[in-house]
Parts: C-alpha cells; sequence; structure tokens
C-alpha cells in the first residue's frame, strides 16, 4: 500500500466515522454510580470471607476418602506422589 | 468544585493528590469533577456508544480508586486516568462482536464535531465502518484515535502503552486491512 493509497483509505475512514465532540460529557452524574460500586466493592470481601469450595472439589475429596478408607495401604502410595 | 473551594478545604493540587493517595475519599471525589469529563470523551473516541462510555467511566473511576495507594503524587492524575481508561476501553472492544458494536451511534448519531460528506455514499460509509468493526481491537483503537480523532501519535502512545513506533505500525495495520475487506466488499478506495 502506498501513501497515496493509504491517505485515501485515511480520508475514507475519516468520513465513515465522524470525530467525537471535543466537550462531549455524559448525560448523567456519574459520581453516584461510582458511589455504588465503591460500596459493592466494600460489602464484597464479607461475602468471599466464608471458605467456599465448588461441588466437584468437594466429590473428588469425598472420593478419595472413601478410597483411602477402603483400601489403607494404598496411603504410602498417595503419600509418595504428593 | 472550584479552585477556590478547594483551596478553601486544602485541597490544593499536590496536597489533594496525597489525599487522594492515602484513600480520602474527598479527595477522589475531587478529582472525579476534575476529569469525569475528558475520561468519558476519551473513552466515548474509542467505544463510540454514549452508554457503554457511561458504564466504562464508572468502571475506570472504580479501578482509578482501588489502585490508590499504587498512585505516585509527583506525577499528573490525568495520564495516569487516561491509562486506565484506555485498556478499560480495550477489554470492552475485545468482548464485543463486531456486529454488535455497528450501532448507529458508530457511523453517525454521536455527538460529531462535523457533519458527514454528503458526497460519500451512505452505502459505503456503512461498509467502511462495518470493516472497521471486524479489525482486531488494538488495531482499532490506535486507529480511531490517531485517524479519525486525530490526536498525536505521542499521546495514543502514552494511552496505549506502547511506543510511537507501535502506534505507527498499528495504523498502518490497519489501514491495510481495512482496504482489503473493502476490497472483498468490492469496494476500491
Amino acid at each position: 500500500m502506498n501513501a497515496q493509497d493509504e491517505n485515501r483509505i485515511k480520508q475514507l475512514l475519516k468520513q465513515s466515522l465522524l470525530p467525537v465532540e471535543r466537550n462531549a460529557e455524559p448525560e448523567h452524574d456519574l459520581w453516584p454510580a461510582v458511589l455504588r460500586r465503591l460500596d459493592e466493592d466494600a460489602a464484597a470481601p464479607h461475602r468471599t470471607n466464608s471458605f467456599s469450595m465448588p461441588w466437584f472439589d468437594w466429590a473428588l475429596l469425598g472420593g478419595v476418602a472413601v478410597f483411602v478408607l477402603s483400601f489403607p495401604v494404598t496411603i504410602p502410595v498417595f503419600l509418595y506422589y504428593l | 468544585m472550584t479552585d477556590c473551594a478547594r483551596i478553601e478545604l486544602g485541597m490544593v493540587p499536590g496536597t489533594m493528590l496525597q489525599r487522594f493517595r492515602d484513600g480520602d475519599l474527598d479527595a477522589f471525589e475531587a478529582l472525579f469533577r476534575e476529569h469525569q469529563r475528558p475520561v468519558y470523551g476519551w473513552i466515548l473516541r474509542m467505544v463510540r456508544n454514549t452508554a457503554a462510555a457511561e458504564d466504562l467511566t464508572v468502571e475506570t473511576f472504580w479501578r482509578i480508586h482501588r489502585a490508590h495507594d499504587r498512585f505516585q503524587p509527583e506525577y499528573p492524575f490525568g495520564p495516569w486516568a487516561r491509562r486506565i481508561a484506555t485498556r478499560v476501553a480495550l477489554d470492552w472492544l475485545r468482548a464485543q462482536r463486531p456486529e454488535d458494536e455497528l450501532t448507529a451511534e458508530m457511523a453517525g448519531t454521536l455527538p460529531s464535531a462535523s457533519e458527514g460528506n454528503p458526497g460519500i455514499a451512505a452505502e459505503i460509509r456503512s461498509k467502511t465502518a462495518l470493516a472497521f468493526s471486524r479489525l482486531p481491537p488494538s488495531l482499532r483503537a490506535a486507529a480511531i484515535l490517531a485517524v479519525v480523532e486525530e490526536q498525536s501519535h505521542k499521546e495514543v502512545a502514552a494511552a496505549l502503552g506502547i511506543t510511537v513506533g507501535a502506534v505507527k505500525l498499528r495504523v498502518f495495520r490497519a489501514l491495510r486491512l481495512l482496504r482489503k475487506d473493502l476490497e472483498k466488499q468490492g469496494i476500491t478506495p
């Protein structure tokens, strides 16, 4: 692509996507929304404080426990691979 | 908040930035009031969707607040906020599909600085906008800021966190891909 092609594409782009007004501003005051977001953020750690684990992790843990209790001789093998 | 009011409250710029860094909400609000419009305008230039630009401005200031203790008060706030806004806008662009982005706003109904050229057929403008929306977000961001919004390469580089050379390369690649796409659509620019 030579410089002439480049300029033509630039012109086409400028005429297709108009530049945004210099002093564009939001239609609403966004400060209340920012405060709400900060409040949600502040509340979030309380929600995550309780220990949570996906159900499949519990299922896997349960399966391993049952297996180990059923076949105690496998315990050294597990310990070896840990 | 006016400069006089800020000074009365002991918020001369240097101390205000320091207070923001220390987590002072009043200082954060003062900075928000001062920088809300330029941050919104910058995001709007990148995403070209007024509703999304408002949401992303809120997201940007939330991230700014979260990162307050990493802010260095000896540096200006504006460019730092703009870098964060750019990352937020790029994340949004990456999450969109081209057909979602091609709204009427994109091609024409945004608060624009000038009217479109009536000499260019609406169909060509629409096909160009569609082809542009299919470009990778990083190329699109560089091209829209440098070509359409006529921001200096230096400013675009600072906002995108890349070199001036990389901005020029991204703009060139964007224009080349755009040309190829238009040719596929039967338009020879």
